[in-house]
């Protein structure tokens, strides 16, 4: 099926322009610098802690703090990496000797959307694996319910891979980058001042915050991520700082999120299919 | 006989916002058959071409490819397409690209691998298939989309321009090529610029401007059409002009050397013409017949404002 050989085209591509390879150098080197501070934090701790729960608070701290760093770059690559891939193609013309074979032409939105999706989820886990791994080797803690809060980063990533590839059937290549983002700012300002109105009971503030989750559920996403990270024992959110998530997204707002994803993705078919090339 | 037709369009039409790119294209080509369709820039060759292969989609009208409606998916599994701008994915080598697009194609990897040495070899580029499309120069490239159009035995090729990057090894190459498609019953509708190319290669040629067919005709009507000579006597004298006259149009003598061009009806009137001549006493230096070139009906029809 043609799905598949695009998907096989984009995964290649990532290849041979080199962009897996940096993206994995660059992504060891992020885990290493990671470790190094893990590791003389830790060794500062030990001398002054001796609870098990205090070390094991400190490490969902340390832990958190990375895995908010891998969504930001996660989500980040994800634009970077599709923004410019059907968008581009159809600038160059290289498009053209593609949809004219007997394919539909959203088998090629599919599949570019599918070896993308790959891609990042695979850097996600690489990332993720990289943080618990170093976390458990050099404190022994392993963060017991992390799976659906990096199923939640994962939902988030293709989301934003998402908006990026429907931006591309219609956007030039510069205008999607920039709408991309935008969206992204958004959403990240949105939760920013949603925690701030939750924080000095501020119903409007929430509320804005509100709206902005529904334009753009990804930073909601990453709440709920967190969500799952912090133990229920934590009484004080307020103790995992700037990473904590004061107000849990409900459920509802993951399904929207599905729902979210799968609309645009249907639009991005739909939109390619009809536009002149 | 319907099916004998490969392309069939009804008054097809592109509007892009106010502008009109190609107006009412009505035209039909048959297999076995190279289709020149010829205009100058701008004339809306490209646009029609891409509505057949469904690029981009027809404001109005309708069309058949194949005997089958516009996107046709089998039909066009039997379509191949270079594009005007051949640009292709760069980081491929080139048989990986072949091999990409025959899998595109439907093709199955027996088919692949025997269908892309030999297109390589075809265009000329058995020795560059390890060569990633990034290092091809721009004649190279439209070798290997050339060699991408032919990969599933198409029955019909549209070619825009194949020849816009090619050096005359190349040009003779794509000539050969379409000779050899003809021969086997496939049909090729070819955007040119190269009017003595097309000449060399068409059965039928469109020409169109401003998004308007103004005349399609058959090569071999143009031979047997009006004849276009030119002769040279010692003396051209007011008589002699006059007596001209009577053999054909257009009677005018040049300025400068003092030949004399006409236009005959048929070839049949040039051996009365030179008898005229020399029994009026008039040396005869020269009489040179010649049809028109392609190149001198095209701007006939298509107008001297050919901004090449
Ligand atoms: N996407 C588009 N948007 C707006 N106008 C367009 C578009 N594509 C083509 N046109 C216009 O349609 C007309 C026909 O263009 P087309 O590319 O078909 O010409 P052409 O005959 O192929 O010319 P050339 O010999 O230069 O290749 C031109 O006036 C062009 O400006
Ligand atoms: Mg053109």
């Amino acid at each position: 099926m043609a799905v598949f050989v695009i998907a096989r085209l984009t995964f290649r591509e990532a290849q041979r322009r080199r962009l897996l390879w940096v993206a994995l150098f660059m992504g060891a080197a992020f885990l290493l610098v990671f470790g190094i501070a893990f590791h003389f934090i830790q060794r500062d701790i030990e001398s002054q802690l001796n609870q098990p729960e205090q070390l094991a608070f400190v490490s969902i701290l340390l832990l958190t703090a990375g895995l908010y760093a891998v969504n930001m770059l996660v989500n980040v690559v994800a634009v970077l990496v599709s923004v410019t891939t059907i968008s581009g193609e159809v600038e160059s013309h290289t498009i053209d000797a593609i949809v004219t074979k007997p394919i539909p032409r959203w088998q090629v939105v599919i599949g570019k959307w599918l070896g993308y999706a790959v891609l990042v989820l695979l850097y996600l886990a690489f990332l993720v694996g990289g943080l618990m791994l170093i976390v458990y080797l050099r404190s022994g803690f392993y963060m017991n319910n992390i799976g659906r809060g990096v199923l939640m980063m994962a939902l988030a990533a293709l989301l934003v891979l998402t908006v990026s590839i429907a931006g591309g059937t219609r956007l030039s290549t510069i205008a999607n980058g920039v709408m991309t983002f935008m969206l992204f700012g958004l959403a990240f300002l949105g939760g920013l001042v949603e925690q701030v109105g939750a924080l000095i009971r501020n119903t409007a503030a929430v509320n804005v915050g509100i709206v902005s989750s529904l334009i753009m559920p990804a930073d909601a996403l990453w709440k709920k991520a967190v969500a799952y990270f912090q133990p229920t024992t934590i009484s004080n959110p307020f103790e995992l700082g700037p990473f904590a998530a004061i107000t849990e997204p409900s459920t509802l707002m993951v399904v929207y999120a599905v729902v979210y994803l799968v609309a645009l993705l249907l639009f991005a078919l739909r939109s390619f299919s009809r536009r002149d090339l | 006989m319907i099916s004998d037709l490969v392309i069939d369009t009804r008054g097809l039409r592109k509007e892009f916002g106010p502008k009109v790119a190609v107006a009412d294209l009505t035209l039909d080509v048959r297999a076995g058959e190279v289709f020149g369709f010829l205009g100058p820039n701008g004339a809306g060759k490209t646009t029609s071409v891409k509505m057949l292969l469904g690029l981009t989609a027809p404001t109005a009208g309708t069309a058949a490819l194949l005997g089958r409606p516009l996107g046709d998916r089998p039909a066009r599994a039997k379509i191949g397409y270079l594009p005007e701008h051949f640009r292709f994915h760069e980081w491929l080598r080139a048989d990986e690209f072949l091999n990409l697009h025959g899998e595109l194609y439907g093709m199955d990897r027996v088919a692949r691998g025997a269908a892309v040495p030999r297109l390589l070899e075809l265009v000329g580029l058995a020795d560059r298939a390890a060569t990633k499309l990034g290092a091809f120069s721009k004649g190279m490239l439209q070798r290997i989309g050339l060699a991408q159009a032919l990969l599933n035995d198409p029955a019909l090729v549209f070619l825009d321009e194949p020849t816009s990057g090619l050096d005359p090894i190349g040009r003779r190459l794509v000539r050969d090529i379409i000779d050899d498609l003809r021969q086997r019953g496939m049909a090729v509708f070819l955007n040119s610029h190269f009017l003595s190319e097309v000449e060399k290669t068409c059965d039928r040629v469109a020409f169109i401007r401003g998004g308007r067919i103004l005349q399609i005709s058959s090569l071999k009507e143009f031979e047997e059409e009006a004849l276009q000579v030119v002769v040279r006597v010692g003396q051209p004298t007011p008589e002699l002009l006059a007596g001209l006259e009577r053999f054909g149009r257009n009677v005018a003598l040049q300025p400068g050397d003092g030949r004399i061009s006409l236009t005959l009806a048929d070839e049949t009137q040039l051996p009365a013409l030179a008898h005229w001549v020399v029994q009026n006493g008039h040396s005869l230096y020269e009489l040179t017949p010649t049809h028109l070139s392609l190149e001198d009906r095209f701007l006939q029809v298509v107008g001297e404002e050919l901004d090449e």
